[in-house]
């Protein structure tokens, strides 16, 4: 773990690896230091934020190091479904990216337990991974302007579900009618870190 | 109890103490660009610490009371009448007419009880990069007014400085990834001057002036950031990042502005120039 400087009120944690992540991710959750208002986990690091007026930051990063991480210490989450209609713009060309046909790529989605690493980019866009999904899918080499919500979508080594429009690259491969963020419900979020995902194809067009 | 917008002026947006502790779901802090000046307005008034207040973007706000009223203006002092970081009385039918602001750019307007707005994801605050929050104020607009929290604090007029003109001297540190960048990038940002663009706003400023390069290329995992991060896109033209700033970000943080510092960033206009200041005793050198 490297702890690197992020102003007068943060610090970033940076790990080798997602694994770390969520270790070091899990023992914050569990055992939260005193002062700390936000915990962003990311692909390869975790910051802190604070309240100055509670914590220092030379403080918190002596309980940061007194933690063990815990890792796959995380309880599974809630199992969330979510129907998707594969006919994603994208799927054709994320087929071959992976070398395998349509069907072959829908199966493996569909048969995968996904997990939400960590949230990011927009309220509620939970960055999905598993260990059953070892693809790592490149980035369509233009963004879309304008990505449809509640597409389904492929970059890396994750999988997302855009919450509403917004500007996007990732591979899309389907489409559910299923809200990503909805502020009518408490937590707005569906995809939060922790959460299991299984998508179930509602009807695939392929 | 209730406040009618005659004009908004150029961009008035609600804004409060923003949604700490959700990051984590991908929703911001957004909230008051300009902490300092929104905490000084609600306790002019007696409001709570987190109420919701109009934060008034280049002036231009005309109000109506449609009951009667205290109000306090903070921040940028706007040109005109209107008592500033002094509690006022309003009667039924009065207004407050704000001109353009003499220095500065935002200011803050608070109404004794707070104002009622609906609140999304536990704020009242406008997020305009997220989307969240109340719309934007509009010409029309009535604003709902809470109950009185608390006595009238007994102050006539806080006597605190004006918004800065001219060149603004803020305090930085290195950011987390000052490694990502070439030896001579740390101190040209330290000894160059840079000017704020007009396509700065409560995201971030925009800022123009000496490029700050690179010395490695490869992509930066997206990681999160706070305001006051000092971000450096491909274009080598630095970001400052405020309230509405990004969760997590993908392009590398050279620098950060001091907390306590922000709160003046977020008052600079377009044009105006912004030197960086680290502390003799955390020049230290970059980790490679």
């Amino acid at each position: 773990m490297r702890v690197l400087s992020s102003g007068t009120t943060a610090l970033l944690l940076e790990f080798d690896d997602l694994d770390q992540v969520l270790a070091m991710y899990t023992a914050l959750t569990e055992d939260r230091p005193d002062g700390v208002v936000d915990i962003v986990p990311a692909a390869r690091t975790v910051l802190l934020v604070t309240d100055p007026a509670v914590t220092s930051l030379a403080a918190l990063e002596a309980s940061v190091r007194a933690l063990t991480p815990r890792p796959g210490g995380r309880p599974p989450g809630e199992l969330v479904e979510v129907p998707v209609t594969y006919d994603g713009p994208d799927l054709p060309a994320a087929a071959e990216l992976l070398g395998c046909a349509e069907k072959e790529l829908v199966r493996r989605h569909t048969a995968t337990v996904w997990t939400v690493a960590f949230c990011g980019f927009a309220p509620g866009f939970g960055y999905l991974t598993s260990p059953d999904w070892p693809f790592d899918m490149p980035r369509r080499p233009t963004p879309r302007a304008s990505v449809p919500p509640g597409s389904v979508a492929l970059a890396g080594e994750f999988c997302g579900v855009y919450p509403r429009a917004s500007p996007g690259g990732w591979q899309l491969v389907g489409q559910t009618a299923l809200a990503a963020f909805d502020l009518s419900r408490d937590p707005a979020a569906l995809l939060r870190p922790g959460t299991r995902v299984r998508f179930v194809d509602v009807g695939s067009q392929v | 109890m209730t406040l009618r917008v005659v004009e908004p002026g150029p961009f008035t947006t609600v804004q409060d103490a923003g949604r700490p502790g959700q990051a984590a779901m991908g929703i911001g802090r957004s909230g008051a660009c300009d902490r300092r000046s929104y905490a000084l307005a609600n306790r002019l008034v007696g409001n709570d610490t987190g109420a919701a207040v109009l934060e008034v973007t280049f002036g231009g706000l005309v109000l109506r009371a449609e009951s009667e009223l205290v109000v306090a203006t903070t921040g940028a002092r706007c040109a005109g009448p209107w008592p500033h970081n002094a509690p006022t009385f309003l009667r039924v039918g009065e207004e407050i007419r704000l001109g353009r602001p003499v220095t500065g750019v935002r200011t803050y307007v608070a109404v004794r009880g707070g104002l009622a707005v609906e609140s999304v994801a536990a704020s009242r605050s406008t997020d305009v990069l997220a989307g969240l929050g109340p719309d934007v104020v509009a010409a029309g607009d009535v604003l709902r007014v809470g109950p009185a929290a608390g006595p009238m604090p007994g102050v006539d007029l806080a006597p605190v400085a004006e918004s800065e003109a001219g060149d603004v001297v803020v305090a930085v540190s290195l950011g987390p990834r000052a490694d990502w960048f070439t030896g001579e990038a740390w101190s040209v940002l330290q000894s160059s001057a840079y000017v704020v663009t007009d396509d700065s706003n409560r995201i971030g400023l925009r800022l123009d002036g000496p490029s700050l390069e690179r010395c490695r290329d490869d992509e930066l995992p997206s990681e999160g950031l706070v305001r006051g991060a000092v971000q450096i896109p491909p274009s080598g033209r630095p970001v400052l990042f405020l309230a509405d700033h990004p969760v997590t970000g993908g392009y590398p943080v050279l620098a950060y502005v001091d907390d306590d510092d922000v709160d003046r960033c977020a008052q600079l206009r377009p044009g105006q120039r912004v030197r960086f200041c680290a502390p003799a005793q955390s020049s230290v050198q970059v980790r490679r």
